[in-house]
C-alpha cells in the first residue's frame, strides 16, 4: 500500500461532511451558495487527485 | 406534425440507425454481444460508463430534485465522484477477473469467486428484479419527455411502445455495440444541452446565476442549505456513501466493465469522469430557474420543471433538439438494461453451468430481450403503485452486493460462501421489510439523537448483511477446519 493511495480520502471525507463543514449560503463564490460551490470544488479536485494518483503510480511501476 | 416532433423523429431514426450499423463487421457470439468482445478502448468505455450514468433521472429526476427540494439535491453531484475514485481500484480487479475467467455477466463473477451456483443464481434474480424498474423509470420517462416536448402531438403511451420496439430491434442486432453507438449521439446532445440550458435560463430569466440564488433565498429562506432536520447533514453524508457503494453493482454497469481492452482505461475514466458529472449542475440551474418561472408543480409533478421551463422558454425545433436528448438518456441506458438483464437470464437462470461460447447461451439471450422487454411495458401500463416500492429498492437491492464483492476481491477473503448467501439474503430480506413497511430510522430507534434518525436507513440493511455474513462466515469456516 503506497501511501499517495490515501490521497482520495481527502475529496471523499470533504464531500460526505459538506453538511457539516460547508452548510452555509456565505459567502457566495461566482454567484453560486457556498455549499454548492464548495461541493463543485470539491468534485474538481476529485478529478485532480485522482490524476496525481495515477501519475504517481506509473512513477512508482516504471521505477 | 410540428418542428419539434420532426426533430424528436429525426434524432430516434439516427440513433435506430446507427443501432443496427454497429454490428457491422463482427460475428456475434454471446461475448461479442454483451461485453464487446473485450475490446472498447478509453473513449469508447468513458462513452458507454457515461451513457449509463446520465439517465432520465439525471435529466427530470436531478432538476426536480433542484425544483421540488433545493439544496438536498447536491447529493447526485456528490456520489459520482466517489464512486469513481473507488473504481479506479476496484473496476481493474473485477476487470482482469472476469478476462482471466472469461466471464461475461455479473453472476459470473460470483459463481467463480465463491464456487457456487447457488449464490450465482441468488445474485442473478437480485439483478433481474432491481433493473426491471429501473427500466420502467426509463421507459415512463420516456413518455413523459416525448409527450412534454411535442406538445402532446405524440401520447406518453406511444413514444414508449415505438421507443421500446426500436431498442428491441438494435440490441437483438448489435448488442452492447449498438449502446456505444448511440452513447456518442446521446453524450453530444445531453453535453449541449445542458450547458447551454444552464446558462441560458437563468440569465435570460432571472438576470444571471448570482441573481438566480439571491431571489431564490429571498423567495424561500434556506433552500440552498441543507435542512436542520431531515434532509440534513447526516442523512446528506449516509445517503451520499450508499449511493456511491451501490453504484457500480448494477448488473448492467458492472457487465459493462468486462468490456473494456485495458485496465488502463478505467484509471484514465476515473480521472475525467468527476469533472464530466459536472454536467448536473447545470442541469441544477436548470431546475432553480424553473423554480422561480414556473412555480407550483408538486410531488411527483416537479419532474416536469425542465421540460415546462422549456417549452416555455423556447421555440419549437429547440424544444425537440432537448426532447431528443431526452430520449437518448432514457433509450441508451434501456439498451444496456435489456441486454443485461436478457444475459443474465439466459447464462445464469435458463443454462447455468454451459459453456459460454455454447450459441444456444447466445441465442435465448437475445431472444428474451423481447420478452424482457414486454415484462417491463407491463409494469409501466399496469404496475400501478406495486412498481414504485420496487423502484425504491432496485438502488438498495444492488447495494447489497457490496460486501460480498470487496471482500471477494482482498487477497484471503473473510467470507466463507455460505457467509455471503447469508448475508447477501439477510440484507435483501432487510431492504424489501424497510421499503415495503416505510420503516424510518425514526421508528426504528425513537430515542436516538436527531442525526441518527436522519441517517439514510439502507445502511440498517447493509449493518445486517455484514453482520450475517460475519457470523455466519465464522460459524462455516470452524466446521470446515474440524
Amino acid at each position: 500500500m503506497k501511501a499517495h493511495r490515501l490521497l482520495p480520502l481527502a475529496p471523499a471525507v470533504a464531500l460526505l461532511g459538506s453538511g457539516w463543514f460547508a452548510n452555509r449560503l456565505e459567502p457566495r463564490i461566482l454567484g453560486l451558495p457556498f455549499l454548492l460551490a464548495w461541493i463543485v470544488f470539491w468534485v474538481v479536485a476529485t478529478s485532480g487527485v485522482m490524476g496525481l494518483v495515477y501519475r504517481l503510480d506509473n512513477r512508482s511501476t516504471d521505477a | 406534425m410540428n418542428a419539434s416532433l420532426a426533430v424528436i423523429g429525426a434524432t430516434f431514426a439516427l440513433a435506430f440507425g446507427l443501432g443496427l450499423l454497429a454490428r457491422r463487421g463482427k460475428e456475434m457470439n454471446l461475448t461479442q454481444w454483451a461485453v464487446g468482445g473485450r475490446g472498447f478502448g478509453v473513449v469508447v468505455m468513458f462513452l458507454l460508463l457515461a451513457g449509463e450514468i446520465y439517465t432520465t433521472f439525471t435529466f427530470l429526476g436531478a432538476s426536480g430534485w433542484a425544483y421540488g427540494r433545493g439544496a438536498p439535491a447536491f447529493y447526485i453531484l456528490c456520489y459520482g465522484a466517489l464512486a469513481y475514485s473507488t473504481s479506479y481500484w476496484i473496476a481493474p480487479a473485477v476487470w482482469s477477473y472476469a478476462r482471466t475467467h472469461q466471464l461475461v455477466s455479473q453472476p459470473d463473477f460470483f459463481i467463480q469467486k465463491y464456487r457456487s451456483r447457488t449464490l450465482g443464481t441468488l445474485v442473478a434474480v437480485v439483478g433481474v428484479v432491481a433493473m426491471i424498474p429501473y427500466l420502467v423509470l426509463q421507459l415512463k420517462g420516456l413518455g413523459i419527455i416525448v409527450s412534454e416536448a411535442s406538445y402532446g402531438a405524440v401520447s406518453s403511451s406511444a413514444a414508449i411502445w415505438l421507443g421500446v420496439t426500436g431498442v428491441v430491434a438494435y440490441v437483438m442486432v448489435s448488442g452492447i455495440h449498438a449502446s456505444a453507438w448511440t452513447a456518442i449521439v446521446k453524450d453530444v446532445l445531453i453535453l449541449g444541452v445542458a450547458i447551454f440550458l444552464g446558462l441560458y435560463l437563468p440569465t435570460k430569466l432571472h438576470g444571471g446565476i448570482g441573481p438566480m440564488f439571491d431571489r431564490i433565498e429571498a423567495v424561500r429562506p434556506g433552500f440552498l442549505t441543507l435542512p436542520a432536520t431531515g434532509q440534513s447533514a447526516s442523512w446528506f453524508a449516509s445517503t451520499v456513501l450508499l449511493t456511491a457503494l451501490g453504484f457500480y453493482m448494477w448488473p448492467h454497469t458492472f457487465g459493462s466493465i468486462y468490456s473494456a481492452k485495458s485496465a488502463d482505461a478505467f484509471r484514465k475514466n476515473a480521472i475525467v469522469m468527476p469533472l464530466y458529472q459536472l454536467v448536473m449542475l447545470f442541469i441544477f440551474f436548470v431546475g432553480f430557474a424553473a423554480f422561480l418561472a414556473v412555480p407550483g408543480l408538486t410531488g411527483t409533478d416537479a419532474d416536469l420543471a425542465l421540460l415546462r421551463v422549456s417549452v416555455r422558454a423556447f421555440d419549437p425545433w429547440l424544444v425537440g433538439i432537448i426532447g431528443a436528448a431526452g430520449v437518448l438518456t432514457a433509450l441508451v441506458p434501456g439498451s444496456m438494461i435489456l441486454m443485461a438483464a436478457s444475459t443474465v437470464l439466459a447464462r445464469n437462470v435458463v443454462y447455468p453451468g454451459v459453456d459460454t461460447n455454447d450459441p444456444r447461451v447466445g441465442r435465448l439471450a437475445k431472444g428474451l430481450v423481447p420478452v424482457v422487454a414486454a415484462a417491463a411495458l407491463w409494469f409501466t401500463f399496469h404496475g400501478g403503485n406495486s412498481i414504485v416500492a420496487l423502484l425504491l429498492m432496485g438502488y438498495s437491492l444492488v447495494t447489497q452486493l457490496f460486501p460480498s464483492l470487496v471482500c471477494s476481491l482482498l487477497p484471503r477473503n473473510p467470507l466463507t460462501t455460505a457467509g455471503a448467501i447469508a448475508g447477501l439474503v439477510a440484507g435483501e430480506l432487510t431492504v424489501a421489510w424497510i421499503t415495503m413497511g416505510q420503516v424510518k430510522m425514526a421508528t426504528l430507534l425513537p430515542a436516538a439523537p436527531g442525526w441518527v434518525q436522519d441517517l439514510n436507513v439502507g445502511f440498517v440493511a447493509l449493518l445486517v448483511n455484514l453482520l450475517v455474513a460475519a457470523v455466519v462466515s465464522s460459524m462455516t469456516r470452524r466446521t470446515q477446519s474440524i
